[in-house]
């Protein structure tokens, strides 16, 4: 593994508290495999939300729908270091989480236009979809709520010493939340295997984290409770790899939770209804320019002759026909039966 | 392929906008995630980005355009390779829906009824009187010790049944309602948590979850109140907006409503508040049969439970059958009294106000029958029916609120399903719409007494 503590030094302006790594321009690098996989699941992720645009423009998609459009390193590079058992639970801007533990597409589409085959029966929605299969545990539309639910994961996990870790993502905006702080000092107490993974994305809604928040090194949001944290380039998807590879090792082996600040960027607004006037053109540009997870990724790819522009063409198309497919079997499956509406309240 | 761009909404209530602004021009490559035009809505100028790739063949509603509705096709894309004018000129009418369509509404009222509930068609009521078996040894108990026994009984049978809480371990409980549990089952199954109500239910809603059957104790219900959004948005929720998948078996207990002077912070009783909530049942016991018996059915259930105790009837002692396995039906009143002229619907400590009431006015004549809920919700309205057709007169207790309380509740569902039996309009007897004082008169004051369940009886009765 490319990190080690020495590059402690790495960090900026942050005081120090000697506990906070930072993982930036991993060295080691991906195999040809791995940058393969990395690279169709970012641009599966990326395919499927811009096709979730698409149909909510078309009024298919009814409600709030937050697209993760610029995060795919996050979700893609953490699920690579996990095991199967492992869980997931996160906020609302969940379709890549989704996603990324295997759910299928249709089932995800259907979800969002409501309709019967959707994981929730239609009786969820964007923001509430959950697969005990998959061990994604949600799909939570209060913010911070998945983290004090996530913290309880790892307790189960913990109370049947079973060896599977929680992983709770949240954003930057969940982590000014009164919750996570009594779930941080639990998860410590306790030692749980929880991995908190904060996808900083810069802003909480319209909010910067400049704005809203005191301390804005979130790596550091566990320290008055003993948890380690590390900083990491999220758009990445080899450093994200490598900080999760670290974090879940140490959340596995009894040594209690670890958090992760993902340095991220979504490109969409907040929903759909955003115009996000509260950042720069420039800004934005910049990130997409000169930071995006998948064209790093394609660029290492066709440098080092991993593959060539017809074959990520050929992969392009792969992912946009499964897209397609999910769009099409959302937008023709029938809504729920009117019956639905009492069944499912109490077990 | 060609595709074509719509109008696209931007909010769930964008029916048209403006098309104020073209960024590419005929001709020009796109690619997926490039702006191609602005849009102006009465709330924001937004950004259309593409979601297909090719070439922009035409454009079919101009810059500037006011009210473009939704949906129309506002140009056209040529995939790579494809001739771009062939492609605008062989595109669809204009006026042509999108290939999917958005799905039915209906139409009217009559065309898709309202389905009804199950619970609408009353049940035949229950016979509580056969709950506990003809000739079975009774023990002297508390309401504190049949809490623990349930717990207790429930954790020997079940390895995925835990307490957590504040002080319910090593201090024995802050009412000691878990005494003796942290020495039989150990720190792993009885675990004291921090002062941090939102975390900990969150905790053991995740717990749940995953499949544990957590039982979070509440030092009082009042403190519930922090964590009262895992319960309802995440506890009660979770079955229905999983389709099914993922439920909370799980029990969060706890002292609730007026203990005896610690004020209006402390004294509140929440069984309206949960009793609102789908995906909840909510129980609120009396006796200590009836209290060791619906928690280990609680604990058994599938589904969250609102378990409400109080502080008060924690020490009054009651008969117990001693039973191996005494379980009661969630969701079943009982009538605790049998009488012909009124009949005095309660739960919890109101059935302190009720059984005293009864007792008086059977000394004027009045013979009340007196039903424990038990179970706030469901709430077992058919024993209730079945009463008011007998009685034709009906007085409902609470310590709570009077509005929207659990006796609002009752009156109205007496109105909808017994209307015509009833020789008087139903009345209420609850605690006063004011916090609760801490001074020992105002106090009393506050509270429901058996005078005046002694005079709303007379009163529906007309003496």
């Amino acid at each position: 593994m490319a990190v080690a503590a020495t590059k402690k030094t790495d960090l900026s302006d942050a005081p120090a508290t000697g506990n906070t790594l930072r993982f930036a321009n991993d060295p080691t690098g991906f195999t040809r495999e791995q940058e393969l996989h990395a690279y169709r699941e970012m641009l599966f992720i990326r395919r499927f939300e811009e096709k979730a645009g698409q149909l909510y423009g078309m009024g298919l998609i009814g409600g709030f729908c937050h697209l993760y459009i610029g995060q795919e390193a996050v979700v893609v590079g953490v699920q690579m270091s996990m095991k199967d058992g492992d869980q997931v639970i996160t906020g609302y801007r969940d379709h890549g989480h989704m996603l990324a533990t295997g759910m299928e597409a249709r089932g995800v589409m259907a979800e969002l236009t409501g309709r019967r085959s959707g994981y929730s029966h239609g009786k969820g929605g964007s923001m509430h979809m959950f697969s005990k299969e998959k061990h994604f545990y949600g799909g939570h539309g209060i913010v911070g709520a998945q983290v004090s639910l996530g913290t309880g994961l790892g307790f189960a996990n913990r109370y049947r010493d079973n060896g599977n870790v929680s992983i709770a993502y949240f954003g930057d905006g969940a982590s000014n939340q009164g919750q996570v702080y009594e779930s941080f000092n639990m998860a410590e107490l306790w030692r749980l295997p929880v991995v908190y993974v904060i996808e900083n994305n810069r802003y909480a809604m319209g909010t910067s984290v400049t704005r809203s928040s005191a301390l804005t090194d979130f790596s550091k949001r566990g320290s008055s409770f003993n948890i380690p944290g590390a900083k990491v380039d999220g758009m990445d998807v080899r450093a994200v790899k490598a900080a999760s590879d670290m974090a879940l090792e140490h959340a596995r082996s009894g040594k209690g939770p670890f958090l992760l600040e993902m340095e991220t960027y979504r490109y969409r607004g907040h929903s759909m209804s955003d115009p996000a006037k509260y950042r720069s053109k420039d800004e934005l540009e910049q990130m997409r320019n000169e930071h995006d997870p998948i064209e790093q990724v394609k660029h290492r790819l066709i440098e080092k002759k991993w593959a060539s522009e017809e074959e990520l063409k050929k992969m392009d198309a792969d992912v946009r026909s499964i897209v397609n497919d999910a769009a099409d079997f959302a937008t023709h499956d029938p809504e729920p039966d009117a019956a639905e509406l009492y069944t499912d309240i109490l077990k | 392929m060609s595709v074509d761009i719509l109008m696209p909404a931007l909010s769930p209530t964008m029916e048209q906008g403006k098309l104020s602004k073209w960024l590419k021009k005929e001709g020009d490559a796109i690619k997926s995630g490039d702006v191609i035009a602005e849009i102006e809505t009465d709330k924001a100028t937004m950004e259309v980005e593409a979601v297909d790739e090719g070439i922009l063949a035409k454009i079919l509603v101009a810059d500037g355009t006011d009210n473009v509705a939704v949906n129309t096709r506002i140009g056209v894309i040529a995939a790579e390779g494809e001739d771009a004018s062939a492609a605008a000129s062989a595109a669809a009418p204009a006026d042509s829906k999108p290939a999917v369509s958005k799905s039915a509404e209906p139409t009217s009222a009559e065309s898709k009824p309202e389905p009804k509930p199950a619970e609408a068609k009353a049940p035949d009521s229950y016979d509580a009187s056969g709950e506990i078996p003809a000739g079975t040894e009774m023990v002297k108990m508390t309401v504190r010790e049949a809490l623990r026994d349930a717990m207790a009984e429930e954790m020997r049978r079940d390895d995925d049944v835990f307490v957590m809480g504040e002080e319910v371990a090593e201090y024995q409980g802050a009412y000691k309602v878990t005494q003796g549990l942290l020495q039989e089952f150990g720190a792993r199954r009885v675990i004291d948590t921090p002062i941090t109500e939102h975390g900990f239910a969150g905790i053991g809603v995740g717990a749940a979850m995953a499949g544990l059957r957590p039982i979070v104790e509440f030092m009082t219900f009042n403190f519930a109140m922090q964590a009262i959004d895992q319960i309802i948005n995440s506890a009660a929720k979770t079955l229905y907006m999983s389709g099914g998948q993922l439920g909370c078996p799980m029990v969060f207990r706890g002292p609730n409503g007026a203990a005896a002077r610690v004020a209006a912070q402390h004294s509140q009783c929440y069984a309206a508040w949960y009793s609102q909530i789908p995906g909840l049942k909510v129980v609120m016991p009396h006796t200590a049969a009836d209290a060791k018996g619906l928690l280990k059915a609680a604990i058994r259930d599938p589904n969250p439970i609102i378990f409400l105790e109080n502080e008060i009837l924690y020490g009054q002692t009651f008969d117990v059958p001693k039973l191996d396995d005494f379980v009661l039906p969630i969701g079943k009143a009982k009538v605790a009294r049998v009488g012909k002229d009124v009949t005095l619907v309660t739960f919890g400590i109101g059935m302190t106000y009720a059984l005293k009431a009864a007792e008086a006015l059977a000394g004027e004549g009045i013979e009340a029958e007196v039903i424990d809920l038990r179970t706030i919700r469901p709430m077992d309205m058919a024993t209730v029916i079945k009463s008011v057709r007998k009685t034709h007169r009906c007085v409902a207790i609470e310590e709570g609120f009077p509005q929207s309380g659990v006796t609002a509740e009752i009156a109205m569902r007496i109105m909808e399903e017994a209307f015509d039996y009833l020789d008087a309009p139903v009345a209420r007897v609850t605690g006063k719409d004011v916090p609760m004082p801490y001074a020992a008169n105002l106090e009393k004051l506050a509270l429901p007494n058996v005078g005046e369940v002694v005079a709303a009886a007379k009163a529906v009765c007309y003496r």
